[in-house]
Formats: C-alpha cells, sequence, structure tokens
C-alpha cells in the first residue's frame, strides 16, 4: 500500500517535473533536436538536473540492502549492446522527433484533453501492442523449432 | 538561441531525477515510462499496481499542471493527425525494441552509467536530429 502511494505521488512530481521542464511542448522537443536551426539548449538542461539528482541516488542505492519499501532493487542488469537496442531507439528517436512527443510528456498531456496528444498516445498503444505480438510470434515460431532458447527478460 | 528556458528546465529536470530517485530508493524499480506504459497495457503479474499508480499520478500531475504552468499545454509544433500517428507507433514499438525511452535510458540508465543506455540516448537523439533536420530544413518545417 505504501509502495503504491509511493508510485502515486512519484508519478505526479514526475509529471510536474516534464511541465514546469517545457517538456509537454513539442516546440521545446523539436527545438532541442534542431541543431542546425534556432537550437534550444533547454531539453539538456532537463537531462543535467534529472541525472545529476539520479547519479547521487543510484550511489546510494548500492549502499542499500534493499529499497525501503520493497524486497529487493529491480535493475536491469544487461550490459551486451546488440542490434535491437540501437534498432529500438533509432525508431524511437525518428518518432520522437516527427511527433516531439515521448512516453512521459504525451501520458502527462493526455490530461489536457488535446486530441493531438489523444492520436498519439492511441498509436503508441498500438506500437507497444504490435511489438508484444511480433515477439509473442517468434517465440512460439522458436519453441516449436524444438531447440532450447533462453529468453532474456524485458526491463 | 529562442525559447531557451535554462533555470525552468533544470528546476523541471531536478524534480523528474527526485522523482525517478524516489522509486528507485523506496520501490526499488526504475521509472522508465515506456516501461511502465507497457506494462499496463499486457499486465504482468505483481507489477501492475505500481505501475498502474505512476500513470495515474502522471495523469492528476498534468491535471495540476494546467493552473500551474500556463504554457505547459502551448504545444507550438503539432503535426497532423496522419504523422502523429506514425510517430506513436515508431515511439511504442521503438521503445519496446530498444527496452527504454527518454526516463529509462536517457535519466536512469545515463545516471547509473549503463553503458547501454548511454548508447541507446545517442542513437535517438541522433535519428531525432535526423528527421528534425528533414523536416525543417528539407521540407520546410511543414508536413
Amino acid at each position: 500500500m505504501k509502495a503504491a502511494l509511493t508510485s502515486f505521488i512519484s508519478g505526479i512530481v514526475f509529471a510536474l517535473g516534464l511541465g514546469i521542464s517545457g517538456m509537454t511542448r513539442p516546440i521545446k522537443v523539436i527545438g532541442f533536436l534542431d541543431f542546425f536551426g534556432n537550437w534550444d539548449a533547454s531539453l539538456a538542461f532537463v537531462m543535467l538536473g534529472a541525472i545529476t539528482v539520479y547519479f547521487i541516488a543510484y550511489r546510494l542505492s548500492r549502499k542499500m540492502p534493499s529499497p525501503i519499501l520493497a524486497p529487493a532493487f529491480s535493475i536491469p542488469e544487461r550490459t551486451r549492446l546488440d542490434a535491437r537496442l540501437i534498432a529500438g531507439a533509432a525508431l524511437f528517436g525518428a518518432g520522437w522527433g516527427l511527433g516531439g512527443f515521448c512516453p512521459g510528456p504525451a501520458i502527462t498531456a493526455l490530461a489536457s484533453g488535446a486530441s493531438p496528444v489523444v492520436v498519439f498516445v492511441a498509436a503508441m498503444s498500438i506500437g507497444t501492442f504490435l511489438y508484444t505480438l511480433t515477439t509473442e510470434m517468434r517465440m512460439s515460431k522458436l519453441r516449436s523449432a524444438s531447440t532450447v532458447v533462453q529468453v532474456a527478460p524485458d526491463s | 538561441m529562442h525559447n531557451f528556458t535554462p533555470i525552468a528546465s533544470l528546476m523541471g529536470g531536478i524534480l523528474v531525477g527526485l522523482s525517478a530517485s524516489t522509486m528507485l530508493l523506496m520501490n526499488g524499480k526504475i521509472a522508465g515510462i515506456s516501461g511502465i506504459f507497457a506494462g499496463i497495457l499486457n499486465p504482468v503479474k505483481d507489477d501492475t499496481l505500481w505501475k498502474s499508480c505512476f500513470v495515474v499520478g502522471l495523469l492528476v500531475g498534468g491535471m495540476l499542471l494546467k493552473p500551474l504552468v500556463s504554457t505547459a499545454y502551448d504545444f507550438g509544433v503539432v503535426r497532423p493527425y496522419s504523422v502523429l500517428a506514425v510517430a506513436g507507433l515508431l515511439v511504442g514499438y521503438g521503445t519496446r525494441l530498444g527496452n527504454g525511452c527518454t526516463s529509462g535510458h536517457g535519466v536512469c540508465g545515463i545516471g547509473r552509467l549503463s553503458p547501454r543506455s548511454l548508447v541507446a540516448t545517442a542513437t535517438f537523439i541522433a535519428t531525432g536530429a535526423i528527421v528534425v533536420y528533414l523536416v525543417n530544413h528539407i521540407l520546410g518545417g511543414q508536413l
């Protein structure tokens, strides 16, 4: 219950941070990505603030046997740089540049009720669903090939 | 450089960092929004509650922004629905294939100095910049 409340409050603070920093506005995101135009460096300052705080918190977490409200930390352990990672990031970046929204600001901006955001989030849901669908199809194909395959879990 | 808002962006970024840090230190979870969102669409046992609570929090925060930050929803650039649909598909599919977005890789991953996240972030900023270059400087800014 406390963990659920913590998630809820963290969600609120996250959304406020995005709104205050200007990240709910595609013009700020596209302005940052427009390195050869009227470049707007604001997004770099968002990253700077967020990463600095998180860097300290992560160091702190390494000294804790467990998180305060949960039995263990769930931290991704994969280190391999693979084609999936690069291809996925490349596709995501293209969509980010095209619309000016990434998942956090898009979900936050749903609260505005603006129909362009609704269209974006609906398409994002379909994209997410398509991934699950294609992965499941690939996995069932692998299973039917009767080889022993280890599938790494998603983070 | 117009529209530059270093102080507000730094302050907002610190709030994002505090939120993600709270998720880590209290709940032991990575505040990766694409993963949280996907976890609601395709529920996994034991993870659905906290993910749902976080997303409801985002929406409540989004509602609070309306009175608090008057410009929060001045989008400035609004692409046609067809373009937003393609963008949404790419973001939804790409973030799952690459296991993260701006929050999971860009903030939490880089904060942990994860090589995967550093490479992912460099990649999505690069392809984002290429697309914006094409749209703004080849196609004249209109889609």
